[in-house]
């Protein structure tokens, strides 16, 4: 189902439409068919307008067995479609998930335009000379599902069959077989009477340029291959397998002429570790985790923060605590994220806000830990690493210039001629001072460090004098102001949001300005330090709504921070916002601005 | 690809950082540092191309103490960093010190990985079989029954044989040596240089303060000489006071103590490929110390990991530019306007 959703969500790109996903799969790699929890899906918004979010309820529903149809008939609005596979409506699938009768028949499902297909004959029937097993020739119905949802929207094709032949190429006659049973779902669509409406989704606008399809993942992979061109650095990635992040470690291994070396390493703290390792030698050392693999990575991004190494770690947050919702997400590892560690140790922390953005945060982030010498952690999420969005490709001539300066000369400010690791420059990042340079030897390590010199020091003046220096670097990160977009600039409202909230949150803020009430909306993309002007946006307006997909980690420190009691709305149900909801929630704001004004 | 260059006219003095040594008084330690520092001129290598990484615990302050390049990491974790170090830096000889806490116990995983891997790390294992900078709890090497302060009424645990363990795990260099053999140390030490890939060197280290004499059987005269069997690759494996006691091979296929008999005495060959003859060797060795086995039991060759990591890198950009605009691009896309 996955594999059928990402080519119908290739075909809409193709064809021009701005679209968002949402894949929602079961943790379990065979969990049981037919069954509520094993349920696959697959969300799929295109449109010919720019949008923001998978959309909240779909206008067709293809559900290929009785499981399918149960698990999302709430979603869909009345009127909506029902594509149907009639070949499981048995009455032992029926059974499995407490049909007593069977809907397609008893007239439970008369509200929608119901359009049953028998799926899995009708695709055996089309492949019956081709000599597949039954069994073989069932399993491409959901390629005649496609073909026949292509047909229905115009969708252009020729992309599939490429796909499709490129994928089984190991195996010919599973592709040709795939291929036939895509065509006959598309010829069933023409030549059938039931099918008698097609549908139109004319291309969106976008802003000129040449644009693909990416998920989250593959622009955090592509993000980290591009920063080490752009510091001319050899990237080095340590990571242990762990859904949803294990992509980017599949994707990076294939990128090994970019200079990019990958390990599997034997666990989360050895993948850090290695990285860690590869940053001390020189290298652009990335390591990348999802749910409980950030809390077994802490001890080591503090060394890290001891260090004052560069490294790269990525966290796909996912549904928690502890192995928690696999295969959902979740935005509850931003206070971990920023205070996860013993002691004081600040780490910058940085969000993307869509799959695309991915790519430029991965940059920003990379260029953090270059330029202060600190590890940098980014927080993507189970909806941004598997969804997808159309994405202006990026000038590779316009990317940043991230390359470093090794210490080649012995610094100490006694004139002794040695190299003192902890001396610092204007932005107080220490040098980094790599193995094999002649002269430069020097020691480093967990302990605490004498300011300047850098041998060991349990010196409580020299301690607090080190804590607080550490706290300072990473409090003079440079980042960019927070940019509000408030049309009009009448609004009492601010919407603040951060990571992947950002498609519902705007999705919703249009639809209340579309109304013709006022609201503004800002988003975090730097989580620490913020930008330095966010005290001042939250001070602008009267009310500041904050929602997250956790219990209120960033109002926390807004609250903390700034002493603005921030409303927070908070839904933790592994799955994002939906625009409705939101605008239900900022409407009772907007409502009591409006009565308080008049 | 390390350069040597004898022409350094290195010195041991030229090893010794300016950092005051801080171990007790009398700590085994002491006799490796010293080794180290002695023995390191002679490798040709240049300060700044050694690198020490060190996890916790007493033995792991030896980074602080080299004129090289050093990282005092944390518990456990050192053969993890130093893989990342070594799969990225081929110019560079990278050093792993470790204890019997620090490797064994809560870095157990990391150094069964590095072994079977065999990254181009040179590991030396300080077993005083006992936590010393945490004053005094058993460790993975402590023989059964041993008294401590978390242990009052005798630790239960059966105790690692490091040997064992890193021959399970398939080491292709596996010596081990005592801190008071100077020549062996300094012997093993320069074979474990010279060796590519993962090399585990156990050296019993005595601690004056929390274990102290751990190890004095095989240090006393008179005593040691029942003891200690020592192994030269190509000799016939013999010891005691008249090298009257051999190793010999058993009808069960394992090796057994025994009188000395030219017909089945076995003469070592650290080469051997099959790890089961190392390990026989290994399990010679008995947590009451009757017996131990030292020198290089085991030295084979095997592809690194680091090496071939780097070779995977070599051939891939040999076959494909490194366009990223071509990646970035990939396969599907549109032009707008
Ligand atoms: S406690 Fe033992 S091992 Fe540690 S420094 Fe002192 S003598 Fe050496």
């Amino acid at each position: 189902m996955q594999l059928t959703g990402d080519r119908f969500t290739s075909e809409a790109a193709a064809f021009g439409n701005d679209l968002a996903t949402l894949p929602n799969f079961p943790a379990e790699i065979r969990a049981p068919a037919g069954t509520l929890p094993g349920v696959s899906s697959f969300q799929l918004h295109f449109a010919d307008d720019d949008i923001l979010t998978p959309g909240d309820r779909p206008d067709v529903l293809v559900a290929m067995n009785p499981a399918a149809l149960k698990a999302n008939i709430g979603d869909v609005p009345q009127g909506g479609t029902l594509l149907v596979n009639t070949d499981e409506f048995v009455k032992r699938n029926l059974g499995k998930v407490g049909y007593d009768a069977n809907p397609l028949e008893d007239g439970s499902l008369d509200a929608y335009q119901l359009l049953p297909v028998a799926m899995a004959t009708l695709t055996q029937g089309a492949l019956a000379d081709t000599g597949l097993s039954k069994k073989d020739a069932e399993r491409c119905k959901n390629m005649f599902a496609l073909g026949l949802l292509s047909w229905m929207y115009g969708r252009p094709t020729e992309g599939t069959e490429r796909f499709l032949r490129e994928k089984f190429a190991r195996k010919p006659d599973i592709a040709e077989a795939n291929v036939l049973a895509f065509r006959a779902g598309w010829n069933y669509g023409e030549t059938t009477e039931a099918f008698a409406t097609t549908y139109e989704v004319a291309p969106a606008k976008f802003p000129p340029g040449e644009y693909r399809q990416i998920t989250g993942n593959a622009a955090l992979s592509y993000g980290i291959v591009a920063a080490g061109q752009c510091a001319q650095l050899p990237v080095f990635l340590g990571s242990y397998p762990i859904t949803p992040a294990s992509d980017i470690l599949h994707e990076l291994s294939k990128h090994k002429n970019f200079n990019v070396i990958t390990m599997q390493a034997e666990d989360e703290i050895a993948g850090v570790g290695a990285a860690l390792g590869a940053a001390y030698g020189g290298a652009l050392g990335v390591t990348t985790t999802s749910g409980p693999g950030i809390a077994l990575k802490a001890e080591t991004i503090g060394l890290a923060v001891m260090q004052e190494l560069p490294l790269l770690v990525i966290d796909v947050q996912r549904g928690g605590p502890s192995t928690g919702l696999p295969t959902k997400t979740e935005q509850a590892d931003l206070l971990q994220a920023l205070h996860g560690r013993n002691g004081e140790s600040p780490v910058p922390v940085l969000a993307p806000l869509s799959p695309g953005d991915c790519f430029d945060v991965v940059i920003d982030a990379v260029r953090i830990a270059l330029r202060y010498r600190t590890p940098v952690l980014v927080l993507s999420d189970g909806a941004l690493a598997n969804g997808s969005e159309p994405w202006l490709i990026p000038d590779v001539d316009e990317l940043p210039d991230l390359r470093v300066t090794f210490a080649t000369e012995p610094n100490a400010t006694d004139g002794s001629g040695e190299h003192w690791p902890y001396v610092r420059d204007e932005s107080l990042a220490r040098e980094w001072a790599i193995p094999g340079t002649p002269g430069l030897q020097h020691r480093i390590g967990g302990l605490e460090k004498a300011d300047g010199k850098g041998s060991i020091s349990y010196d409580p003046d020299n301690h607090d004098r080190m804590v607080r220096l550490r706290q300072a670097k990473i409090d003079g990160v440079e980042v960019p102001g927070l940019e509000v977009e408030d049309p009009g600039g009448h609004a009492d409202v601010l919407v603040l949001g951060w990571g992947s909230t950002y498609g519902p949150i705007g999705a919703a803020c249009r639809a209340i300005r579309k109304r013709g009430q006022s609201i503004a909306q800002a988003h975090l993309r730097h989580l620490n330090p913020f930008p330095a002007n966010l005290g001042e946006v939250l001070a602008r307006y009267g009310t500041v709504i904050v929602p997250e997909m956790n219990l209120g980690q960033l109002s926390l420190l807004l609250r903390a921070r700034y002493l603005v009691d921030v409303v927070s709305y908070t839904k933790v149900a592994g799955t994002p916002f939906m625009e409705s909801e939101l605008v239900d929630v900022f409407s009772e704001h907007l409502g009591t601005t409006l009565a308080e004004a008049a | 690809m390390t350069t040597v260059d004898l022409e350094l006219g290195l010195k041991p003095k030229d090893f010794k950082s300016d950092q005051e040594v801080r171990w007790c008084p009398g700590c085994g330690d002491y006799v490796v540092l010293n080794a180290m520092q002695s023995f390191l001129p002679s490798l040709g290598l240049k300060r700044e191309n050694i690198v020490f990484i060190s996890g916790i615990g007493c033995s792991s302050r030896f980074p602080y103490y080299m004129n090289t390049y050093g990282m005092h990491s944390i518990h456990g974790r050192a053969p993890a960093i130093a893989t990342g170090l070594a799969v990225t830096r081929p110019d560079l000889s990278v050093w792993v010190v470790t204890g019997d806490g620090d490797a064994l116990s809560i870095g157990g995983n990391h150094l069964i990985h590095a072994l079977r891997r065999n990254v181009n790390l040179k590991i030396l294992l300080f077993n005083n079989r006992i936590y010393g900078l945490t004053k005094g709890q058993y460790s993975p090497t402590s023989e059964t029954g041993k008294l401590t302060k978390s242990t009052p009424m005798g630790s239960l645990d059966h105790p690692f044989n490091p040997l064992s363990l890193a021959i399970g795990a398939e080491a292709t260099f596996v010596a081990r040596t005592l801190d008071n053999d100077r020549a062996q140390l300094t012997s093993i030490l320069t074979a474990a240089a010279q060796h590519r890939g993962s090399a585990l060197v156990e050296i019993y280290q005595n601690c004056p303060i929390f274990n102290d004499g751990a190890f004095d059987v095989l240090k006393e005269p008179g005593e040691k000489e029942q003891r200690l069997i020592p192994v030269e690759h190509g000799q016939p494996i013999r010891f005691g006071p008249d090298r009257e006691h051999a190793v010999l091979r058993n009808d069960r296929g394992g090796l057994e103590i025994g009188p000395y008999d030219e017909n089945r005495v076995v003469v070592h060959d650290a080469t051997t490929d099959d790890p089961a003859y190392a390990f026989a060797l290994s399990r010679l060795s008995t947590q009451d110390l009757a017996h131990t086995v030292t020198g290089v039991y085991r030295n084979v060759d095997r592809p690194t990991y680091d090496d071939q990591a780097r070779a995977q890198v070599s051939a891939a950009t040999d076959a494909k530019p490194a366009d990223l605009r071509s990646l970035l691009r990939g396969r599907d896309t549109w032009t707008v306007g």
